[in-house]
């Protein structure tokens, strides 16, 4: 670029020389001088930004945050800065992950942890986020680059490896209880785990994870056909787990049997990555910054442009030991709760005392409260609203014997181990 | 179970069942579970090799069991076609299967994800979740690998994906 830009400045000049006309003389130093501008331009490093030590309200063109300090101004968040105090773990950096990282990164959150086992291929560039030049590059280093050029506030760890093996779990578990950036935190290091995974294993893992250490969470998924999504809120012992009923789908609304599956088994769309990333972190925001609701489920059909939502309380025989713990302290700190919400109800000023809204009722309609009693609901996970199926079926009632002394099993794995052995090499 | 061949059914319903619902991190009941492991696959591999229907070999590679290595093989018109197969019992075991993986064959196939984990998203998924925690490893060979090999094997072989042994070597010498 330098060499060219040396070459059309050496033309420039002949030119100006042979030219006779010294009308034309004006307009030629003018391209003249905007080469030089440009040969400027192509010298100069690209801009990196230097930290920033607090969020300015101040509106200049050279403040990052001067558009999202806005919505404090606008009443719509009570005091934004607190972004910086947060950390979000984001497993699985594809898709949707790349987008949520990215929109966080962009909000100045303040940590962000980073787990995928994937490289970049060019098999992903009909997706946001990644460049062709990064290909081969494991995604959490491809992402960690980008987003620190975006970026250079936050904090970015990041993990490559696979949360469902033994050795990456427990990698995945210590990662998720240090708390070396907010020692003052209760509970984990992270305020909220974004699981933006491609398989059911992985969502199982990042269950397991969060009821362990009772971690609030976001699943977030899109469909193998690239044409539904969804982004779920669970909250352990209060919402339903993953493992509590089988997983939901928002049905595509065309004949399942009419969908080709021969040959492929996935397809990808960045437009409905987008739009689940974007409902992924815009509740992520609420959650966070305490504006609005977080929805408990919300399903997206792209073919009709249709939104189910729905709310799933936990199944009380859940297979997942920790669910069931956790749903037990639930139940236990429901006077604490009880006694927390009659207090705020308390603390805001009583609205004076209001008249009946109509003074006859000729047909004695009445309001009733439809909110079903808190307890254990065994009904809820099955019925569905319109548009959502399940994916897996339930296991099978599992026949238990009669109660008998368990069987004492005295083999040896030792034995057991050598037996195949000497099978295999029979 | 509708579907399925009536060989593959009664193979099934002769490996015998797991009981114990129990994972890598579940200390001594994990190693309750090992041992069925073991003797399902002892079963298995016995029932094969007397109906002269061998087809795998498969041992744990580590001392927790949580890491299992080994062949599988496929005869397509008359030649054997033998691949590496191995995979992770995962933490999350035996509410999900395992993801079984075929390394040699990733990138070849489309019904594969990355790593060479076989698709077994339709076909056996479902069964696995149903028949939970009664179902190991025995049965995601059997119900998981065996059918994918005889769909995508003829595939790969009829679309030159991949070549039998000899004859990558006598190319290769010519």
């Amino acid at each position: 670029m330098e060499v060219e830009i040396k070459e059309l400045l050496a033309d420039l000049q002949s030119l100006n020389q042979s030219l006779l006309d010294p009308s034309l003389h004006a307009s030629l130093h003018k391209i003249q001088s905007r080469v030089e501008h440009l040969a400027n331009l192509a010298k100069a490093e690209p801009v990196r930004r230097s930290k920033v030590q607090d969020m300015s309200t101040e509106v200049v063109d050279s403040n990052p945050y001067s558009r999202l300090m806005a919505l404090q101004r606008m009443g719509i968040v009570e005091n934004y800065e607190r972004i910086r105090d947060f950390s979000i773990a984001i497993v699985g950096v594809g898709g949707v992950g790349s987008v949520a990282a990215e929109m966080l990164t962009r909000c100045g959150i303040g940590r962000l942890l980073l787990y995928d086992y994937d490289k970049v291929e060019l098999a992903n560039m009909n997706r946001l986020f990644f460049r062709p030049d990064q290909v081969g590059m494991t995604k959490t280093d491809a992402a960690v680059e980008t987003l620190s050029d975006i970026n250079p506030d936050v904090v970015l760890e990041s993990y490559t490896l696979n949360i469902t093996t033994v050795e990456g779990f427990e990698t995945f578990m210590s990662s998720l209880k240090n708390k070396s950036f907010s020692p003052s935190k209760e509970g984990s290091g992270v305020d909220l785990v974004l699981s933006c995974v491609d398989n059911y294993e992985a969502r199982m893992a990042v269950n397991q994870a969060c009821n362990e250490l009772s971690q609030t969470w976001l699943e977030s998924g899109v469909s193998e056909d690239a044409v539904s999504g969804h982004i779920q809120l669970l909250i352990p012992g209060e919402t339903a787990c993953f493992a509590c009923a089988p997983p939901l789908v928002v049905a595509s609304g065309v004949d399942e049997r009419t969908l080709k599956r021969e040959g492929v088994c996935a397809a990808s769309l960045p437009t409905t990555m987008g739009v689940i990333a974007g409902l992924l972190v815009q509740n992520t925001l609420k959650f966070l910054l305490g504006f609005g609701q977080v929805s408990p489920y919300l399903g997206y059909n792209s073919l009709k442009d249709f939104f189910p939502t729905m709310q799933m309380k936990p199944n009380p025989q859940c297979s997942n030991v920790a669910c069931l713990t956790r749903q037990e302290e639930y139940a236990l700190a429901k006077p604490a709760r009880d006694a927390a919400a009659k207090a705020k109800l308390d603390a805001e000023p009583q609205s004076t005392e209001e008249g009946p809204l109509h003074d006859d009722n000729e047909w004695n309609i009445s309001i009733v409260d439809d909110c079903e009693p808190e307890g254990p609901d065994t009904r809820s996970s099955d019925v569905l609203p319109e548009g959502l199926t399940h994916e897996l079926p339930s296991a099978d009632e599992f026949q238990k014997l009669p109660t008998e002394a368990p069987v004492i099993d005295n083999d040896d794995l030792e034995d057991l181990r050598k037996q195949l052995e000497a099978i295999n090499s029979a | 179970m509708e579907g399925w061949d009536p060989n593959t059914k009664s193979t099934l319903t002769q490996i015998p069942l797991l009981s114990t619902k129990a994972g890598p991190r579940d200390g001594a009941l994990w190693t309750q579970r090992l041992k069925e492991e073991y003797k399902a696959l002892i079963t298995y591999t016995q029932m094969n090799k007397s109906n002269d229907n061998d087809w795998f070999r498969i041992s744990a590679s580590n001392p927790e069991g949580t890491r299992w290595t080994g062949k599988c093989w496929y005869v397509y018109n008359l030649l054997k076609y033998e691949f590496d197969l191995q995979f992770d019992i995962p933490i999350t075991y035996p509410s999900t299967a395992p993801e079984l993986e075929l390394p040699q064959l990733d990138g070849k196939t489309h019904k594969m994800y990355r790593g060479g984990k076989i698709c077994l998203t339709v076909h056996f998924k479902p069964l696995w979740a149903k028949n939970c925690p009664r179902f190991g490893i025995a049965h995601a060979l059997c119900l998981g690998l065996a059918p994918w090999l005889a769909a995508e094997i003829p595939i790969l072989v009829d679309s030159g994906m991949i070549k039998h042994k000899d004859d990558a070597t006598t190319s290769s010498e010519s």
